[in-house]
């Protein structure tokens, strides 16, 4: 019997599209409507168990034997409460109330707790945190936005519904014509398939967006550039997209890791809110971090509700102390400082760089997660989990920090827990030999 | 559990008790007749009231967290490592949701509401709520600039517009019905906003004195349990007195659905502002506190000034932008789609501004210009005027001319010169400060249970050593100022969960919410409306709109059926 | 031949990581370089041929695709643990290693891209199951 559910999350990306409709048959995701294809891979991989992790595992003469849940929890446990600075990463592709036992584990541990946006929009805090931050939510660029930038941001490949969603397509409330009322412009080192899209494309030469910005703002601000070029674009380039931006009704930046993840990091971010600020003086504008992980958002909302900051925090001292780059996990695991590293939901021996995961690898490591994954292959715990928004409900935080409820479709593969529960079960382990 | 609070002195202003020497008893997380058995307390020499009732305090969501993240240098204060009972907390302007629960306690309050609750990040301010322990809570829900509202009031659909705020109130597990900067915020979606009661929103058909006799229309014939609360156009301008004089005149004609006013004038102090320039900053506190004294439908909450580095955060977008450009600081905003427009800006108030010092006193000016205590409550619109902390140093300027002497002497000659604080006398005594910090508040937002200690009350108590007999507040401000900073006890729900300034148990308090009935077809007829809209305009769909029960801690729905068909 | 190196996202590797990352698939769409297509004349490659890619902090023969627009100087390489055994580490005190503007040197080379075992034990020297 085929069962249709209607208005599903997906949790794959920061697009966080509730639209998604399932069907479940004998228990099984059968097919999938509206998700983009990696959406959907998500759905249909989650009824394929001969992919997932089952059995939770300890490592053994080095190889990974299948253990009860108990024997894993408790080998995870004595890693994690016998470390001296144990580093607990992850957390964006699961749900808040995973995340918030996380946060708990890490001050009972006195650990070092940092999520992915740590290789991502890190510096987008950290800019937020000088500059400030001028936005919105999808609605709003869905119903008002006359111009659409994507800088340093390739929606086509990392979230393929945005343009279809929220910021060219649409027919909004002031925009009944959809793409027809408004313009796309695209600012990045390669045309890239969004590019192709554009009514104008900027190729902007690879580290130098900080000096573009800066010149675009000497423009926004009735300055002449002295110089015929900027960063490889024309100065007429220049000119014409500072007219475009101060003559729209509605304008929205969203950015990406082409500004976070070149030289200036923090500073491109900077210097773009300033941008946008500049441009509040001509007219309605905004700007907008195309967040990664579905659930990205959400562990920073959490973690700074409850300690104050919204990454990377150290709780060695007993109490919450935030500074980056020196709490950031990249530069924790590069000092050589941690012993043990508790990963949930992510794969840091693939996304790391390699100094980084030459660190990791001489360490213990609990791994929790759905899919095997390089991080897996080489932890020494490794305890399967469901998947949240298919397997077990939970709070998300979309880009622009909607939060949605995920839902649950179909049960989890026999004897794997919910990230929530398996989290409970060491934490509450964890206070027992602490004692 | 049985708990008796012996041989204080008890001020329950509402059931007419005044510094009598009582005992509290207490079963079952109620006040009882008398119980027996009981574990006993000796409150001797000791200040017994209900337990505080914070009403307009921004604790919890979206524009909180805003700020939060924007202000991680707030975070290096007020930082206290975990303990065998408690979390580890920091903040100060923009506190931890850990840290508000537990502070609020230490002072003696028991329930507390946010200020503003936007509907599409409901969601949002109720898992914050959610890890705000030790308080009972409710939420305010923003209505003075959503279409759906402006499009039924416009079309002057009452009945339709009262079904929709019903449905939105449910749905977002809000109790009131809140308006800030109707209109404005509105219009800033396109940076823009609204100066005079009378300027049409851009794009729709309908002015702030629309929305405004609208929302109140909407509150009486749904008769909710509080009024509308509002934050009126114009906040922080100067010369904005006048603007609010015309908001109040609205409520003349306005008949009250239950025994309390038709509108709360919150953080009135930003509203009370005369002059036509920075430099002839003056107050109209005078203004305001007659126009509330001659209605018997007004009530307001104070939005004090304390000197101090604090953060501003409204649902007041460009007001915020404004007082950024001001300063120069860091600006953060957060429009919602057909709602609201939430903005994020610190501030300094300092005692050598002009500004600042006419402003601390106008907050002052109102409450002691208000003849009856019963219509003011004290805030500081936290953290906009103050973090709440601040709350012992205003119940201290309250009660001793002596302590707002001595700060008068340190601010520019322009907080003497532009406000008549100076000349006034008055003093609140023990009653009329239990008034303004819980019973009248718990009065203004219809909780019978709250805000009083008579049979059958929440056991909700507060117990602060000091001595009422053997105190004079007027000159000992500074033993008040301490005493209600730290209680000797404080009670929720019949549990001991502070002593001695110290948090000994943690619990989590209830939610509170509104579900007001209203006709089955026309419900229909309007969801059909809503249906639409989410669909044309919204980016999320209606299914996953409305907050799941499973938010909320201990839900507690005010059922009302409000004959609205 | 130099070139500057970016790493990020496409929507085959995001599609393929969810897929498994043990399987062939994940490989296909991360072990591989996208070049401009001039530029990829100027190597004297085709689509389908390997290269050793070269930055400061390691070397890899990965396959190479052609890039979907114009990037001269530009050479991208998917998000995914081949990408980021040529990653350094400093973050410049900000938290975010050097993900993208790299110095890479690119040479044509007929040889064999490492699987993802192949490449973890790259890092650990030993057998990886």
């Amino acid at each position: 019997m085929r069962v249709t559910h209607r208005d599903v999350v997906c949790s794959f990306c920061g697009t966080l599209c509730d639209d998604i409709e399932v069907d479940v048959e004998d228990g099984r995701i059968a097919e999938v409507r509206h998700a983009c294809r990696i959406g959907t891979t998500k759905f249909l991989s989650a009824s394929r168990h001969e992919h997932r992790l089952l059995k939770p595992m300890v490592r053994e003469n080095g190889r990974l034997k299948e253990v009860s849940l108990e024997e894993a929890v408790e080998r995870a446990a004595e890693i994690l409460a016998g470390a001296r600075r144990p580093l607990l990463y992850g957390w964006s592709s699961t749900s808040c109330e995973a995340q918030s036992v996380g946060i708990e584990l890490a001050e009972v541990l006195g650990g070092v707790i940092d999520n992915t946006s740590t290789v991502c929009h890190g510096p987008t805090t950290i800019a937020v945190h000088e500059a400030g931050f001028i936005s919105c939510t999808l609605g709003e660029v869905k119903n008002r936005a006359d111009l659409v930038i994507y800088w340093g941001a390739n929606p086509m490949h990392a979230h393929p519904r945005h343009l279809s969603r929220y910021s060219i397509y649409p027919r909004g409330y002031f925009r009944e014509r959809g793409h027809q009322d408004r313009t796309l412009v695209v600012v990045d080192v390669r045309r890239t398939d969004t590019a192709r899209l554009a009514q104008k494309f900027v190729r902007v030469q690879p580290g130098r967006d900080y000096e573009l910005i800066s010149a675009l703002r000497a423009v926004v601000n009735g300055r002449k550039l002295p110089t015929d070029e900027v960063a490889g674009v024309s100065r007429e380039d220049i000119e014409e997209l500072a007219e475009m931006m101060k003559s729209c009704s509605f304008g929205v930046l969203f950015f990406g890791m082409g500004l976070t993840q070149s030289p200036g990091r923090h500073r491109n971010i900077d210097n773009a809110i300033c941008l946008v600020r500049d441009l509040n003086t001509h007219t309605k504008f905004v700007i907008m971090p195309m967040r990664g992980h579905y659930n990205v958002v959400g562990f920073s909302e959490v973690l700074s509700w409850q300690a104050g900051f919204p990454f990377a925090v150290d709780f060695s001292k007993g109490y919450a102390w935030y500074n980056p780059g020196e709490t950031t996990a990249n530069d924790v695991l590069q000092r050589g400082e941690c012993d043990a590293m508790l990963v949930v939901a992510s794969d840091p021996v693939s996304n790391f760089p390699k100094p980084s995961v030459e660190n990791m690898l001489r360490m213990p490591i609990v791994a929790i997660d759905v899919h095997p994954t390089p991080t897996t292959m080489v932890a020494d715990v490794v305890i399967p989990a469901a998947i949240a928004g298919i397997e077990v409900e939970g709070t998300a935080y979309r880009m622009d920090v909607v939060p949605l409820r995920l839902r649950k479709v179909v049960e989890p593969p026999e004897g794997v827990l919910s990230d929530v529960e398996v989290l409970q079960r060491i934490l509450e382990r964890v206070k027992e030999i602490k004692g | 559990m049985k708990l008796v609070l012996k041989n204080g002195y008890v001020y329950d202003p509402a059931n007419g008790v005044n510094g009598e020497k009582m005992d509290i008893f207490i079963e079952n997380g109620k006040i009882v007749e008398e119980v027996s058995g009981a574990k006993e307390i000796d409150c001797s020499g000791m200040l017994v009231m209900p337990g505080g009732v914070e009403i307009h305090s921004h604790i919890a969501g979206g524009k909180v967290n805003t700020a939060r993240l924007m202000r991680p240098e707030d975070h290096l204060r007020n930082v206290a490592p975990r303990t065998s009972v408690t979390r580890s907390v920091c903040g100060y302007s923009t506190p931890s949701t850990f840290l508000t629960g537990y502070a609020y306690s230490k002072m003696g309050y028991t329930t507390a509401f946010t200020a503003a609750l936007p509907p599409l990040m409901a969601r949002h301010t109720h898992e914050e709520l959610h890890d705000i322990p030790m308080l009972d809570k409710g939420a305010l829900t923003v209505m003075g600039n959503n279409w759906l509202i402006m499009h039924y009031l416009s079309e002057g659909r009452i009945e339709h517009a009262c079904a929709y705020a019903a449905w939105l109130l449910r749905a977002t597990r809000g109790y009131a019905i809140k308006a800030v900067n109707p209109g404005g915020s509105e219009a800033w979606g396109w940076g823009r906003d609204v100066r005079s009661l009378d300027d049409r929103v851009p794009h729709f058909d309908i002015t702030p004195r629309e929305i405004i006799r609208g929302l109140m229309e909407i509150n009486e014939r749904l008769s909710l349990p509080h009024s509308v609360h509002l934050h009126p156009n114009n906040l922080g301008r100067v010369g904005n007195f006048t603007t609010t004089l015309e908001t109040l005149e609205l409520t003349r004609d306005v008949k009250p659905s239950r025994e309390r006013q038709v509108l709360q004038l919150t953080h009135a102090q930003f509203h009370s502002y005369g002059g036509d320039s920075w430099r002839n900053f003056s107050s109209e506190a005078e203004s305001i506190a007659k126009a509330v004294n001659s209605s018997d439908r007004l009530v307001l909450d104070m939005g004090q000034v304390v000197f101090g580095d604090t953060t501003t955060m409204t649902a007041d977008g460009p007001m915020e932008y404004y007082l950024s450009s001001l300063t120069g600081l860091k600006w953060a905003n957060k429009d919602i789609e057909l709602e609201t427009a939430p903005g994020v800006t610190p501030f300094v108030y300092s005692e050598k501004s002009p500004v600042s010092g006419v402003q601390w006193a106008i907050g002052l000016e109102l409450a002691l210009l208000v003849e009856s205590p019963e219509k003011v409550m004290l805030t500081t619109d936290h953290p906009n005027g103050a973090p709440f902390f601040t709350y012992p140093k205003i119940i201290a300027w309250l009660m001793s001319a002596k302590s707002r002497e001595e700060v008068l002497e340190r601010l520019h000659r322009a907080a003497q010169k532009n406000t008549v604080l100076g000349s006034i006398d008055r003093e609140y005594g023990w009653s009329e400060i239990c008034w303004v910090t819980r019973t009248a508040q718990a009065r203004s937002l219809g909780l019978e249970s709250k805000g009083h200690l008579g049979v059958g009350a929440d056991a909700d108590v507060a117990v602060y050593r000091i001595n009422p007999e053997s105190t004079d507040p007027a000159r000992e401000y500074e033993a008040v100022e301490r005493a209600f900073s730290a209680t000797a006890l404080t009670v929720k729900g019949g549990e001991v969960v502070v002593r001695d300034g110290e948090v000994v148990k943690v619990v989590s308090g209830k939610t509170l919410y509104v579900d007001a009935g209203v006709g089955e077809e026309l419900e229909r007829e309007v969801l059909k409306d809503v249906d639409y809209y989410f669909k044309r305009f919204y980016t999320v769909n209606l299914a996953n709109y409305p907050v799941q029960e499973v938010y909320l801690t201990s839900p507690e729905a005010v059922k009302v059926d409000s004959g609205v068909r | 031949m130099r070139f500057t190196l970016i790493t990020g996202r496409t929507v085959a590797q995001g599609d393929a990581m969810e897929k498994g990352k043990t399987e062939e698939e994940f490989m296909k769409a991360c072990a591989i370089v996208e070049l401009d297509p001039e530029d990829m004349e100027k190597l004297g490659v085709r689509e389908g041929d390997t290269v050793r890619v070269k930055t400061s902090e390691g070397e890899l023969v990965l396959w190479v695709r052609k890039a979907p627009g114009e990037q001269p100087g530009v050479a991208f390489i998917p998000l995914g643990p081949w990408a980021n055994y040529l990653i350094g580490g400093d973050t410049e005190a900000t938290g975010m290693p050097p993900y993208k503007v790299v110095d890479a040197e690119i040479t044509p080379e007929r040889g064999k891209v490492p699987s993802l075992e192949e490449l973890l034990r790259l890092y650990t020297r030993e057998e990886v199951r």
